[in-house]
């Protein structure tokens, strides 16, 4: 009952939204459902999942959880945004035409209506339910993308719309080889969608079942930004409102990764562990080092997040794939990339806004001019990079051991790809934060727009320093489930 | 009933080699159509012993989605961008055919190889979806426009529903209308985006749309 | 050997039904039936011109392609068994066709015009996608039939074959029938009332010819569209009423049938640019290839 008004109520009040009048109303619904959702997400906590096509397992938890916190930090920011951004006609920073917004009702309706998707697919236990609720999620969030209406958030946008279509049709595919994996069992195949119906895993052809989880992978992979699949991210990142950004890489990932995690369930129900991990490993591998090699070349600030973006859901890969203690580390690592990512993205827009070009060349001196934005970059750009004592570390250091115990070689990649990874970040951080001030009219940074990427920071510290105990045994709890030794 | 099921994935292929050969935006509209209507009668075909008011009403939705409301949308989107109606491809349209006919071939050859673990209702109908998918692959690829490449993402659709058909005898209603749903809504973001590029662009070329780079 | 002749002597008559076709749907009275006849009838009687540049070898090709579609027609059943069979009869068949390609071509090359040239390489060029659809067309019917006779094709079939297979027939059948339009020069491929060069493929090849020559370039062009059509009918329409007469009548209206289809599309479309008429000949083979497949499988 709970889950469902989880999902129900973004749902209905996105709905609502698309017909009231832009202003201050519409805006402050955001944080209002935000906050809402937080609590029911808190109160649903504890609820075991029980039949149907609802319900929150110890994995929906966790990312459910993740997806609602930065939701409500993101809304909290939006409302300043929205409310500083001018109407009408405004200059383009690349000197072209002018380009105006989109309607406010739009963007906030849009954003309710992915914050619901999102949901569902933190909390549905049917395998198609959930591929309906990741499509669901690449359509409300496509019109949030072409906020600003210029040439390339439409490119942006269209790229988007296509690559992540046709990746997820080929999940759907996916989904179609489980049911013939399962067809020679006793009930005839489509039971095996049902994520409860994982009792009768040995019965699955190993063949078929190989074959669906690479699909499965390579489908919800290209929602989840895995290397050669995540072309479509470095643009979408950049041309996206900060909002928007933050939520898709703080959330959206997330939720692709669910899908991805859910098939590993599937093939470790069946035997196939090992195969999932070694596709799994690839991948991450693939996506830390690719991601390292374009960070190095990194003109922009928001491309830079998208890439960091890639190489971090490598890590998460990377982390499931090598099983043990890796599994624990990389659920854990997700809540912290969350986090931080999203504290990045936010202060990004914040640059945005104020100096209006995304360029590192023509952008300097941010501490100076914004001195809590400034701040903030800089330490999240410490815990990004894996430096203790934010949680970042911890985690990093878990997936670590677990390369470590698997094959030394893994661990030596991961650490080339995080240490190139850092060069390319500190280069952009540093430059946009220290040396002289661009000049700009003096700005008053708002409390609405500094409060919280400081509070998802501080977030980040806190579970650096010190994890709670019922956090640690949520994580675990959701790692056990998982069901990879 | 060989006979209907044999003719209906026959005229699936038919339209694929039809939006594969033709140069007109509106004739591969009216052959996408056709397809959603092959594919929606084709549960009937197959199962006929299992025909329930589920199935059917979902048929009359599936159908009136495909052939009707799909159609619409991208002709819409087709008038109000005020293109010219030529299908601009990067890969002839003899080559095209070749291709499209080449794919069924690969795809009988395929399940020849590794028979599946079922035995599906048709020996042809897997080749046949396996074919539908990999020639809409190949249409989004291989064309310029970006109303093409929608149109190539709904024939990759079509096809991953036909092989579901040889899989699932019939899978849970509200996962079929969700799956529906979602695509009604892709077309319909699809449009509308199309508009916008028409209006920014001045053109429907993908080529054009490169600007974002590194 | 009744069939024979009277295919002979009725292949005028497929032209002048599919003029009246057009003419019908032009809103006009158009030629006589008769009017092939009396054409030929005229022709003969007139001298011949010829050019100084042509050598013998311009005669030979008429002359050639008379020849080779008498001994064709031989071969072709026509409710019940040809004059000529044996095994591998069909090859026989596609030879000839493909030898009176030859002999028109060499013909037209022969005067030494360019404009004649151009004709013989666009009619070479579709030549070389028509054949192997034909051959592919009647290689469907032979994996059905494992017989490698066209009259053992016709004997062994009879028309409930379309109730099991009938969706290959009907496959084969647009196939052939496509064929036929390029092979005799009809819309859209090619207008046989057109004296553009831009449109002209069969025309452009002999307008050099005069007197008996033409006559005899007329009606080997009727005889090939007769050959065309007569496959049509007895390969897929096989009728075994018991009554060799009555078969033969049925044969042939089938074969008026095909002549009056002919004349619908010549009337209801329009030619398609040179460009596309590789494509158009192309799908007769994409359509056999397709009907290969549900009789493989």
């Amino acid at each position: 009952m709970l889950v469902s008004l989880l999902c129900l109520l973004p749902a209905l009040a996105g709905l609502v939204a698309f017909w009231l009048p832009p202003g201050p109303r519409v805006r402050r619904l955001l944080p209002a459902v935000g906050a809402v959702h937080l609590l029911l997400s808190v109160l649903a906590w504890n609820d075991p999942p029980g039949g149907g096509w609802l319900g929150l397992d110890a994995l929906g938890r966790v990312f459910l959880g993740i997806t609602s916190l930065v939701f409500l930090a993101a809304s909290v920011y939006a409302v300043s945004y929205l409310r500083d951004e001018p109407a009408g006609m405004q200059p383009d920073m690349g000197g072209e035409d002018p380009f105006s917004n989109a309607k406010e009702s739009v963007f906030v309706g849009c954003l309710l209506l992915f914050l619901a998707s999102m949901t569902l697919v933190c909390a549905s236990r049917h395998l198609t339910l959930l591929w309906v609720a990741i499509e669901a999620t690449t359509l409300a969030s496509a019109p949030l993308i072409y906020f600003h209406r210029h040439r390339r958030s439409l490119e942006a946008t269209w790229k988007y719309l296509l690559v992540c279509s046709v990746g997820i049709g080929l999940a759907l595919l996916g989904n179609f080889l489980l049911v013939l994996a399962a067809a020679r069992g006793a009930s005839g195949g489509a039971e095996v969608l049902w994520l409860d119906g994982l009792a009768h895993g040995s019965e699955l052809d190993p063949h078929w079942l190989r074959l669906a989880f690479i699909l499965l992978v390579v489908g919800y992979g290209t929602k989840m930004g895995l290397v050669p699949l995540h072309t479509w991210l470095p643009d979408t990142h950049s041309e996206a409102p900060s909002v928007v950004s933050a939520l898709l890489s703080g959330a959206l990932l997330n939720c692709a990764f669910l899908g991805i995690l859910r098939a590993v369930q599937i093939c470790a129900g069946a035997g196939q562990a090992t195969f999932a991990q070694h596709v799994l490993v690839g991948f991450g591998l693939l996506s830390m080092a690719v991601a390292a090699l374009f960070l190095l070349n990194s003109r922009d600030t928001k491309r830079m997040l998208a890439y960091s973006s890639v190489e971090h859901m490598g890590i998460l890969a990377l982390g499931v794939g090598l099983g043990g203690g890796g599994v624990f580390f990389a659920l854990f690592h997700a809540l912290n990339h969350s986090l931080c990512k999203a504290a990045m993205f936010l202060v990004a827009g914040t640059f945005l806004s104020t100096f209006r070009t995304r360029l590192v060349a023509r952008l300097g001196g941010a501490i100076h001019t914004l001195p809590i934005a400034g701040g903030v970059w800089v330490a999240g750009f410490v815990a990004l990079s894996g430096t203790p004592p934010f949680g970042l570390f911890l985690s990093e250091l878990g997936v670590l051991r677990a390369g470590l115990q698997v094959n030394p070689w893994i661990a030596a990649a991961f650490l080339a790809s995080l240490a190139t990874a850092f060069v390319g970040m500190a280069r952009v951080v540093l430059t946009v934060a220290l040396g002289p001030p661009v000049l700009v009219p003096p700005v008053r940074e708002s409390w609405g727009k500094s409060l919280p990427p400081l509070a998802l920071l501080a977030l980040a510290l806190m579970l650096g320093l010190s994890v709670p105990a019922w956090l640690a045994e949520g994580l675990r709890q959701a790692a056990a489930l998982v069901g990879v030794s | 009933m060989t006979g209907t099921v044999d003719f209906l994935l026959v005229s699936m292929i038919l339209a694929n080699l039809w939006v594969l050969g033709s140069s007109r935006l509106p004739s591969c509209i009216r052959a996408l159509a056709f397809q959603g209507v092959a594919l929606g009668l084709l549960p009937f075909a197959l199962y006929p012993g299992h025909i329930t008011w589920d199935l059917v009403m979902l048929a009359l939705i599936s159908i009136t989605l495909k052939a009707v409301v799909f159609p619409h949308l991208l002709k819409r989107a087709l008038l109000e961008a005020r293109v010219d109606p030529q299908v601009e491809p990067f890969v002839g349209h003899g080559v095209s055919l070749v291709v499209g006919v080449a794919s069924l071939a690969l795809s009988v050859a395929l399940f020849r190889r590794h028979p599946l673990p079922i035995v599906p209702p048709s020996d042809l109908l897997m080749p046949v979806a396996v074919s539908t998918l990999l020639v809409g692959l190949f249409v989004l690829i291989a064309r310029r426009k970006a109303l093409t490449q929608a149109l190539g993402y709904l024939v990759f659709e079509n096809g991953i529903q036909a092989f579901g058909l040889g899989v699932l005898k019939h899978a849970p209603l509200m996962v079929e209308l969700g799956i529906l749903l979602d695509i009604f809504f892709a077309v319909f973001v699809m449009g509308i985006t199309i508009f916008h590029i028409r209006r920014a662009f001045a053109t429907l070329d993908t080529l054009e749309m490169a600007e974002l780079r590194g | 050997m009744i069939s024979m002749l009277l295919g002979l002597l009725l292949a005028p008559l497929l032209t002048g039904v599919i003029n009246r076709v057009k003419a019908f749907f032009a809103g006009r009275r158009g030629r006589p039936l008769f009017q092939l006849y009396w054409d030929l009838a005229r022709l003969v009687r007139k001298h011949m011109v010829l050019s100084r540049t042509t050598t013998p070898v311009f005669l030979l090709g008429p002359a050639l392609s008379l020849a080779s579609l008498v001994t064709g027609l031989a071969l072709v059943p026509l409710g019940g068994p040809a004059l000529l069979f044996f095994p591998g009869d069909l090859l026989v068949l596609l030879g000839l066709l493909a030898l009176v390609r030859f002999a028109t071509v060499l013909a037209a090359m022969d005067t030494g015009s360019s404009f004649e040239g151009m004709g013989g390489s666009r009619e070479v060029a579709i030549g070389a996608l028509a054949e192997p659809g034909m051959f592919l067309a009647l290689a469907v019917l032979v994996v059905q039939t494992r017989a490698v006779s066209l009259s053992e094709m016709w004997a062994h079939r009879s028309l409930d074959l379309w109730n099991s297979a009938g969706l290959v027939l009907a496959l084969v059948g647009v196939a052939l029938f496509l064929l036929l339009l390029s092979e005799s020069c009809r819309i859209p491929v090619d207008d046989p009332n057109t004296h553009l060069e831009l449109t002209m493929i069969h025309e452009v090849m002999v307008l050099d010819h005069s007197g008996p020559a033409l006559a005899a370039v007329e009606y080997a062009s009727s005889l090939k569209m007769w050959i065309g059509a007569a496959l049509i009918s007895s390969l897929l329409f096989p009728f075994h009423t018991g009554s060799a007469g009555l078969d033969l009548l049925a044969g042939v209206a089938v074969v008026f049938l095909v002549a009056l289809a002919v004349g619908l599309v010549e009337s209801t479309s329009a030619r398609l640019s040179m460009l596309r008429v590789p494509q158009f000949v192309g799908l007769s083979s994409a359509l056999s290839l397709l009907a290969l497949f549900l009789v493989i499988r």
